[in-house]
Formats: structure tokens, C-alpha cells, sequence
């Protein structure tokens, strides 16, 4: 049986080729990653859990997982319960844009500044998350 | 427009590479300024998860993977779904052939894999006119 990895969180995200919902997923799962817990976060490209073996598929056995979704289909989510295991927490931007409505997004590929303060409003979710997971984490004694 | 001239063009989700990163906007910089008549792209992520909608869509209009790494996920995903795959490309293929550039970034591509980006672009909306000439 594998086991935790300590102080590290998994985070996937949506491919969201297609949306411009999915963009946000992507860049604000790599801004955490590269620039806000860039030593407590580790990623996997989603569709890997299907073309991969058992290796990646025990992704959500060795890192508490976080899904960052674009949209209602929540491929990050499902696709992570159905090849990998149960996420600890799922995140989603059209929760985001249902909470602050004068905010539209309409690029798929280069962010407006605008659109960007949505990528900015998910990170701090993210982020939030990550900790919340590590705390837990560290109270557990793993 | 018939559905018969219409081609998919499905890249990694490659999240986790630069390479993948320039597989997306070769994507984006044919499906927006190159074919945006001819070709469409959709989420990889519905393959990996078997939407049925975007599946039996596949199976019907000529695909074409764009993958960043040798795993292959674009075209697995495909090939897993059943899809009418008719061309694959990997990005090491077109870098081996562009050794002077070297594509740096994830969230924002330098130039020099914004330009790697359309060359790839390029060869592959020739690909599409052959498909679409051919159908």
C-alpha cells in the first residue's frame, strides 16, 4: 500500500482546451504551483490518468488531491474519482463567476486583465485549500 | 459549412510542460487565426472521461492529436474513444527541426515558443487542407 507523501498537496486541473473557464483552471493551478506553494504542490496532466499506467493513477493515494475545474462537467473532478481515487476538496470557476456576476470571461487563449481577476479570485481558493490540507495534515501527525 | 469539412484538432492538456503549453497555442493559432472556418477543438479532458456527446462526435469527423510529450495522452485519449484519428503530431518532431529555438514557459510562452507554436501551426493547417481536399 502506498503511502501520503507528507507536506505535499496534488492539484489538478481541467485541460479546458475549449473554454476560456478552462484557462483559468490551467493558469491559476500553475501559479500556485510555480509561485505560491511551489514546495507543497505537485501536478499531473489529467488526461495521463487514462493514456498512464498504475504509476499515475495512484496519484490521489500519494498526495491529498485538490480538482480545479472549469466547468459543470468537472472533468478534473470525475476523471480523478474514476481512475485515481476520491479528491480531498474540488474547485470550480463558474462557482466564482456565479458569485461575482460583472466578471466575464471570453478568451480561451490570452487572458484579459480583466479576466485575469478571476484567475487571481481561484488561486486564492487554491491556496486556501492547499493550507487547509496541510493543516489538517500537521494536526493529524503525517 | 458541411460536417464533412470540418477537422478536430485535440491537443494534450499538457499542463505540466512547456512543450504542451506550445501544442495548446499551436491549437489556438490555428483554430482562431489560420482555419477558424475548418477546424474546431474540444476539451481532451471529456475523452478522458467518456462524454458521450463529444465521443460519438469523434468518431464521425477526421481528428488530428497534438501532443507535447512522447506519452502521447492526446492521441491515446483518441485512440481509447474510438475517435477518426487521421494524423498525429508531436511537438519534439518540430523542435528536432527548429534546433535554433527554445521554448521556455508554461503559463506565458517566450517568443520563441510563440513562433515554434505557429510553425507547428502552419504544418498542421496544411495537414487540415489535405484532409479536407481528400474528404
Amino acid at each position: 500500500m502506498m503511502a501520503i507523501v507528507k507536506n505535499k498537496v496534488g492539484i489538478v486541473s481541467c485541460s479546458g482546451e475549449e473554454l476560456p473557464e478552462g484557462t483559468v483552471s490551467r493558469i491559476a493551478t500553475r501559479l500556485v504551483l510555480e509561485k505560491l506553494r511551489p514546495d507543497e504542490t505537485v501536478t499531473i496532466c489529467l488526461p495521463l490518468f487514462l493514456a498512464g499506467g498504475e504509476d499515475e493513477r495512484s496519484f490521489t493515494r500519494v498526495y491529498p488531491t485538490i480538482t480545479v475545474d472549469g466547468c459543470e462537467k468537472q472533468c478534473a473532478k470525475v476523471g480523478t474519482s474514476k481512475y485515481s481515487g476520491k479528491p480531498a476538496a474540488t474547485l470550480l470557476v463558474t462557482d466564482i463567476l456565479k458569485k461575482h456576476p460583472e466578471l466575464e470571461l471570453a478568451s480561451r487563449d490570452e487572458l484579459t486583465p480583466e479576466e485575469t481577476i478571476v484567475v487571481d479570485l481561484m488561486v486564492e481558493e487554491i491556496v486556501k485549500k492547499v493550507d487547509e490540507i496541510l493543516y489538517q495534515q500537521k494536526r493529524m501527525g503525517n | 459549412m458541411t460536417k464533412n469539412s470540418l477537422v478536430y484538432v485535440i491537443p494534450c492538456s499538457g499542463i505540466g510542460k512547456t512543450l504542451g503549453t506550445v501544442g495548446r497555442k499551436a491549437t489556438y493559432k490555428l483554430i482562431e487565426e489560420l482555419r477558424p472556418q475548418e477546424t474546431r477543438t474540444t476539451c481532451l479532458a471529456l475523452l478522458t472521461v467518456g462524454d458521450k456527446a463529444i465521443v460519438d462526435k469523434i468518431r464521425n469527423v477526421p481528428c488530428i492529436s497534438i501532443d507535447g510529450c512522447p506519452v502521447r495522452c492526446a492521441q491515446k485519449n483518441i485512440e481509447a474513444s474510438k475517435g477518426l484519428l487521421l494524423k498525429r503530431f508531436l511537438v519534439t518532431d518540430v523542435l528536432r527541426k527548429n534546433r535554433n529555438l527554445k521554448p521556455k514557459g508554461i503559463i506565458k510562452l517566450n517568443p520563441e515558443g510563440e513562433k515554434l507554436a505557429m510553425l507547428l501551426a502552419k504544418e498542421v493547417a496544411i495537414t487540415v487542407d489535405n484532409i479536407i481536399r481528400d474528404e
